[in-house]
């Protein structure tokens, strides 16, 4: 009930917004509103996951009308996103900068010394966590984890998992399979999950840890095969794969796909983008996207979002220690 | 017949007169943004993106489309007339159109451009309307190995073209390799060369703030002192005669045209590779083929045909690993797959068949957007012409700004602006010295390509260098690299021979 009343309202809100293209917005919120565009800035280069996804977000606000002034993506991807961390430090206080972050928000100031600390920075939202899947191909004949990790035994050094650059989300979860399983793999990096997925499906590389999107459209032509997810419940998507969980191993990782803001914020500022976040993550297009892709929508705001911060900037703290000095230097 | 058939239900989306109106606002803009140095497809289909929410997802990818095409076409204005490539996919463009317009004949150049490139776009069309499908499976089997020597022998191709002193172009090529290391490692996640500290270095050093610095004020500088106040471009005029002499000159070139669309089309396809190299290999067969391989780098007509249908072909060839895979091949793919997925299409190997017409509708208008592409980018000629005619004073001043603006803008990071300036001076003095500049530019291009690939594939293998050689594919592009390396000697040795026995005689 709940679901179709706020469709309405998005329904309704578009049809006055082609009626009114200014003054329609005026319902959203009271108080503060953007006086020029607002900066939304993407923690990745053009073309990968977390852009797309981060653009995603800026059509659904701009078809819906849900803020008064124009939000423009700005790519800001070098140094693993060091590069948009430190423009959130140096622009303290700014009401029109927002930052869609993934999970080089902790790994990243963990890795290098770029004088940044996650706890100073606003948070806003958290739209989803994105999850990740034990891929092989379709040819290898392997159909469970069981199958998987026999088969990874007896190849040793020799079996090639493909993932992205190394000390991001995929080689972590390549350690932790690793070190679960005692296992010995040769880890390749390529430039975006993208490409990874391609490799497997071309068969220079063995198996991935690609997340559902990347994937989908080879699942669907039956040219890759999913083993196990690494999430804490089974995906709607994904109904007959099991998790690694039920299957007697506590693999759990998650990307998280979050906005924040510069240290100092107004609160009334902060308020109109949380509610403006909220409307999106009710919208139809959003909705249909996460269950298509295989996301787990999970808004969470507040002192609550920032706690999940710094509990997840913890974990990977350990995540990388365990990985050794090689990476984290 | 199955194929013609989908093709003209394509038609009929795409010929609607809102879509025909699309095509031709879409090809305008991308024409002026390929144009502008610095400016090139990605910035318009960036800026164009948002815009197309308005419209359904059939017109929208036809207005991208279009958008994409027009500023293919117009990144050779801007390397014909200025001498500054506007993307990496120009540079090759530059070799023959720049002294073709430093002898008053820009306008024959541009032609030239606009003919290839509307061959280029049509032959890899038509290629991929017959054999897309098929083909998506050729993409895949180019892994890591396959990508390294594919790079190795554009590379090779370069060495080989001669002409310049060999040494210094080998000294470039160096040169621009070390550049292409700053910024952070994908292997290991370090930065390097980061000289200390300075955050705007952990990007990398890219192309357009390179070429801009060596090409662009570079070349105003070294004008500037050779030729003071007398304009160093003769001022050329357009005319319907030299339009059909044009078009003649042309189709005497057909078999160069030909082997660049297809040649430019396969290329373009294989995910990562595209079009630079593309350009490149084209140039460097045009050269070795022909009959008076001297005249190229000196203006020669072919040498601007040759790497234009490549380009082209290999922007469209570019698109089928996007739509069937869902692998961008180049940064404006990876902004097109962005936009399909924001209408909820699923590119991969199932879109063809959940979504014909889109596919279709996309395809015809590649088809429409070429036709559209030559005929304003001709009719526009004589205004681009006219810009050369302006005092060398005002010229100068207007190409500066272009060149600042044109770096600033993708990134907005001042840190390329003055890159942009320290390049400027360098492409001064190396010049001077009479290096050339491409070699540097085009290694900064390839280089981290080529890196990348070739580490991948020693992880892989766990350091088994041979594996370039075992694997069928790669071991068939290495043969042929060196092949194009030992062939220019073997020529001058021959060709020695005959001078040697022309003087005993």
């Amino acid at each position: 009930m709940a679901y179709t009343f706020t469709r309405r309202i998005a329904m309704g809100l578009a049809a006055s917004a082609a009626m009114f293209a200014t003054t329609a917005t005026g319902a959203l919120a009271e108080g503060w509103k953007p006086q020029k565009p607002v900066q939304m800035v993407i923690m990745a280069g053009q073309g990968g996951g977390a852009d797309r996804l981060a653009r995603l977000f800026q059509s659904i606000i701009q078809k819906e009308n849900l803020s008064n002034m124009p939000v423009l993506p700005v790519n800001k991807g070098g140094g693993s996103g060091a590069e948009a961390l430190r423009f959130l430090k140096d622009n303290e206080g700014d009401p029109h900068i927002i930052m869609a972050t993934l999970n080089s928000y902790y790994t990243t100031p963990l890795r290098t010394d770029i004088g940044v600390n996650i706890e100073d920075f606003t948070p806003v939202a958290r739209m989803a966590e994105d999850t990740f899947i034990l891929w092989v191909n379709a040819d290898s004949g392997i159909t469970s984890l069981e199958e998987y990790v026999a088969a990874v035994k007896d190849a040793g050094k020799d079996w090639k998992m493909g993932g992205t650059g190394t000390g991001q989300e995929d080689s972590l979860v390549t350690a932790m399979l690793e070190k679960e399983f005692d296992l010995e793999m040769t880890y390749v990096p390529f430039k975006g999950g993208g490409d990874v997925a391609k490799n497997l499906v071309g068969n220079h590389i063995n198996s991935t840890v690609n997340n559902p999107s990347e994937q989908m459209g080879f699942y669907n032509a039956g040219k890759s095969v999913p083993l196990v997810a690494f999430t804490p419940e089974r995906l709607a998507a994904f109904p007959d794969v099991p998790t690694a969980r039920e299957l007697g191993h506590d693999i759990v990782y998650a990307m998280q796909r979050s906005f924040v803001a510069p240290k100092g914020m107004p609160e009334e500022a902060v308020a109109y983008y949380t509610a403006m976040f909220e409307k999106l993550s009710q919208s139809e297009e959003w909705q249909t996207y996460t269950s298509e892709k295989a996301l787990m929508p999970a808004f969470l705001t507040g002192q609550p979002l920032q706690e999940y911060f710094l509990a997840e900037r913890e974990k990977h703290q350990a995540i990388l220690d365990a990985m050794g000095d090689d990476s984290s230097s | 017949m199955d194929v013609l058939a989908l093709l003209a239900d394509g038609f009929a989306t795409s010929l609607s007169p809102i879509n025909l109106m699309i095509v031709l606002l879409g090809v305008t803009a991308g024409l002026f943004i390929g144009a502008m140095p610095g400016l090139g497809s990605v910035n318009g289909v960036a800026i164009v993106l948002p815009l197309t929410f308005i419209v359904p997802p059939s017109s929208a990818i036809i207005l991208l489309a279009a958008i994409y095409y027009g500023a293919m076409y117009g990144g050779a204005v801007s390397s014909i007339l200025l001498g500054i490539p506007g993307a990496s996919t120009a540079v090759a463009t530059t070799f023959d159109g720049r002294p073709m317009a430093q002898q008053g004949k820009a306008g024959l150049a541009l032609i030239a451009a606009a003919v290839a490139s509307f061959i280029g776009g049509t032959i890899s069309v038509i290629l991929f309307t017959l054999f897309a499908a098929p083909l998506a499976d050729l993409a895949l089997k180019f892994g890591p190995a396959e990508e390294f020597a594919l790079v190795l022998l554009a590379f090779t191709t370069f060495v080989g073209l001669g002409g310049d002193d060999k040494l210094k172009t080998v000294v470039m090529i160096c040169l621009g390799l070390v550049l292409s290391t700053v910024g952070l490692d994908l292997i290991s996640g370090q930065p390097r060369l980061i000289f200390g500290d300075i955050p705007g270095f952990y990007s990398g050093i890219s192309f357009l703030v390179l070429a801009i610095g060596v090409y662009g004020i570079g070349e105003i500088l070294y004008t500037i002192e050779t030729s003071k106040t007398a304009p160093q471009v003769t001022p050329a005029r357009i005319t319907f005669k030299e339009l059909g002499y044009g078009i003649k000159r042309m189709g005497r070139i057909w078999k160069t045209m030909t082997f660049g669309s297809v040649m430019g089309f396969f290329v373009g396809m294989l995910p990562a590779a595209g079009a630079t190299p593309a350009s490149l290999m084209a140039y460097g067969i045009a050269k070795q083929t022909s009959r008076s391989p001297e005249t190229f780098g000196k203006g020669n007509i072919e040498g601007v045909a040759a790497p234009e249908t490549a380009n082209n072909a290999a922007s469209t060839g570019s698109l089928l690993p996007m739509l069937t895979l869902g692998i961008p091949g180049s940064p404006t793919t990876a902004l097109l797959l962005g936009g399909m997925v924001m209408w909820g299409l699923v590119p991969g190997p199932m879109l063809f068949i959940e979504q014909p017409d889109f596919v279709w509708g996309l395809i015809s208008s590649l088809y429409t957007a070429n036709f559209a592409a030559v005929a304003i980018n001709i009719a526009l000629i004589p205004l681009f012409v006219w810009a050369l005619r302006m005092p060398f004073t005002v010229l100068c001043a207007i190409v500066m700004v272009l060149c600042i603006v044109g770096g600033f803008a993708p990134s907005q990071k001042m840190h390329d602006v003055w890159l942009i300036a320290g390049f400027g001076v360098a492409g001064y003095l190396l010049r001077k010295a009479d290096y050339p500049l491409a070699p540097l530019v085009l290694a900064l291009v390839l280089g981290p390509l080529m890196e990348k690939s070739f580490r991948q594939t020693l992880i892989a293998e766990q350091g088994n260098v041979l594996a370039f050689i075992e694997r069928p594919l790669s071991g068939a592009f290495i043969a042929i690299a060196v092949l194009f390396f030992v062939l220019p000697f073997v020529r001058y040795l021959r060709k020695g021979s005959r001078r040697s026995i022309v003087t005993a005689e």
